[in-house]
């Protein structure tokens, strides 16, 4: 016989009661760790997005620069274009490690999906680009032979899709000219994975684009002083720079915002299963009231009564809050799927990462909460005088 | 004789205000209570019977008087103890019984017993038993109180006031919600507790249980009317 069953065992008597409140405090728990998951998922994905497209710097034609980069991270180059003598250009830089240009062209295909929809193809340099991607792999075949070659190699979800495979042909809608896939790469886990890489040359000619590309990436040698090297390339006329530390700061800034609303929420929803619980407890003593005066006869001590009421509400804050940190493991997956759903970009891989910090600090939160909710009905639990509590019960 | 005084008061007295009218609920009781004997305290309703039982087992503070348990001087010459201290009292000299049980309906009759073992170093599962045995409930250990009857409940009671192993045992109406044989066999087993040294204060408003006690005190209007 401990002070632990004797409230564990008080929680029962109300069990409705009980299971509402703990309910309260399992949404609350749940909405703060998914919330502190989110924040921490989407954090990771943006920052291993930007790290795995390979290059720090970013050019574009003149335009909005985040469209430009939202464009970038889901998978294509702002399609506006620039002169292609560029590159040499920001090439004779001593901050330059490596360039690769790029050409993103988009095309109606009538027989995608039921409605039709833009294909989009990505012309690389195949000298500079896969040394700016080390991470990609091939699942079948490899990079084209030639820049000039009608040839493709396929992200894997694009091959998925297209169902296609090493040596299939595939016609680009609009030019009428077929393609041969040379390559079909390995999941990457990038937006790499959804996007048909065809040699620039070819694209430029398939196009008319000769001499154009729409973005340049640059990989800034390790010792560069970066925010000086973006100074200097502001002076090209025609070009944007887009620095990938700065989009990414501003997403997350943006995300932030939103995060701080969302935090207040779940602050309020905190406080209000704070409530819950003060009142659900308050209830249980005033219930008990002659019972606990009966203890306190017996030779319980105040802070044994105090310590009884508050294992109570120990007890169902844990509870509550075991529960929450489990449904938010449960539901990680659909509010993710929600997320996506209602962002306009979402990095890739996990957006809600759950992981022993934030489960801890989350369970840590709700049952300080819970016990600084408990101390008002414990400490008038121990300050119950026998006699009135007696009395009270024969009135 | 004297060494055998467990209670001992001098001029006790309880005075509440009730707006601007005093009540005097205990006035000037002086009363001794030995080692192994049974007192009834009877008189009708309103005549301070429970608040002389409430004084006497330090559930109450008295207005004035003096009171000694267990050869200490709780209260009297100014002295007015804290409630850690009357709290530790009441564990070491006294057990309580009252009319309405208050046993803690989701634990189990051993449960209930061993109750006051959850907040401080009380006799455990072996005492229990003995106390359960003694007063015929060992078989029922394992039932919630909503499974007995009124007797065994107030069995139960009356072996959780004795856990502690008390000197005094102060009831209140412990055969109030009753029939008459069941109040018949717990008035049996207050009464054997007195046989193992123990003394046993009841208030009651049963006259035919009151004069099996080794000694009646009517009280009325707060005074012993007659002893």
């Amino acid at each position: 016989m401990n002070i632990y069953s004797i409230a564990y065992k008080n929680l029962l008597r109300k069990k409705t009661r009980t299971a509402l409140t703990a309910g309260g405090i399992m949404l609350s728990t749940w909405v703060l760790a998914t919330l502190l998951g989110f924040n921490r998922g989407y954090q990771q994905g943006l920052n291993r997005d930007i790290d795995n497209m390979g290059f720090q710097v970013l050019l574009t034609a003149k335009g909005c620069p985040y469209e430009a980069a939202t464009l970038m991270l889901k998978g294509g180059t702002g399609l506006r274009y620039m002169p292609e003598n560029v590159v040499s250009t920001v090439y004779k830089n001593p901050e330059v490690e490596k360039v690769t240009p790029m050409l993103m062209q988009g095309v109606f295909d009538p027989n995608k999906g039921e409605n039709g929809a833009v294909a989009a193809y990505l012309g690389v340099d195949a000298a500079t680009f896969p040394g700016m991607k080390p991470y990609l792999e091939f699942k079948q075949g490899g990079w084209f032979t030639d820049n000039k070659a009608y040839e493709a190699v396929l992200g894997y979800e694009a091959a998925e899709l297209e169902t296609r495979e090493v040596g299939d042909k595939m016609l680009i809608p609009g030019v009428d000219r077929e393609i041969k896939v040379v390559g079909v790469l390995k999941r990457s886990g990038t937006q790499d994975d959804g996007t048909i890489f065809l040699p620039i040359e070819a694209v430029q000619k398939l196009f008319g684009k000769q001499g154009k590309l729409t973005g340049l990436g640059i990989k800034v040698k390790k010792d560069a002083d970066l925010d000086a090297f973006e100074n200097k390339l502001y002076d090209l006329p025609d070009v944007q720079v887009v620095s990938m530390a700065q989009v990414k700061t501003t997403i997350m800034n943006l995300v932030n915002s939103a995060r701080v609303i969302v935090m207040g929420i779940a602050g309020i929803a905190l406080i209000i299963a704070m409530a819950g619980v003060i009142n659900t407890i308050l209830m249980s003593v005033m219930e008990r009231y002659a019972e606990i005066g009966i203890i306190k006869s017996m030779g319980a001590l105040p802070l044994d009564v105090f310590k009884m009421i508050w294992v109570e509400t120990a007890i169902l804050c844990g509870l509550g809050g075991a529960a929450g940190i489990g449904l938010a493991f449960l539901t990680a997956r659909l509010a993710e799927a929600a997320v996506r759903y209602f962002l306009p970009y979402a990095p890739n891989g996990a957006l809600v990462a759950l992981d022993g910090g934030i489960t801890a600090f989350s369970f840590a939160l709700i049952l300080c909460g819970g016990l600084l909710s408990g101390i008002y009905p414990a400490w008038r639990a121990a300050r119950v005088r026998p006699l009135e509590a007696i009395r009270s019960e024969g009135e | 004789m004297e060494n055998n005084i467990v209670i001992s008061a001098q001029d006790l007295s309880k005075v509440y205000r009730r707006g601007s009218e005093e009540v005097r609920a205990v006035d000037g009781i002086s009363f001794e209570a030995f080692a192994g004997e049974m007192v009834a305290i009877t008189g009708p309703s309103g005549s301070g019977k429970t608040t002389l039982l409430n004084l006497l087992g330090c559930l109450d503070n008295p207005t004035s008087g003096t009171l000694s348990a267990g050869g200490r001087e709780v209260f009297g010459g100014g002295r007015a103890p804290g409630e850690r201290e009357l709290t530790l009292l009441r564990r070491e000299l006294f057990g309580y019984v009252f009319q309405k049980f208050y046993l803690i309906p989701t634990l189990t009759v051993e449960e209930n017993i061993m109750l006051p073992g959850a907040f401080y170093e009380a006799p455990g599962a072996k005492a229990a038993l003995d106390v359960m045995r003694l007063l015929g409930i060992e078989r029922r250990y394992r039932h919630l109180p909503g499974e007995l009857s009124g007797g065994e409940m107030q069995r139960v009671a009356i072996a959780r006031a004795l856990i502690n192993s008390p000197k005094v045992v102060l009831a209140d109406e412990p055969t109030g919600s009753l029939d008459s044989r069941r109040a018949g066999e717990i008035n049996e087993i207050l009464r054997s507790l007195t046989r193992q040294g123990i003394t046993v204060v009841m208030v009651t408003h049963n006259l035919e249980l009151a004069g099996r006690a080794d000694r009646r005190l009517e009280i009325r209007d707060g005074k012993i009317h007659a002893a």
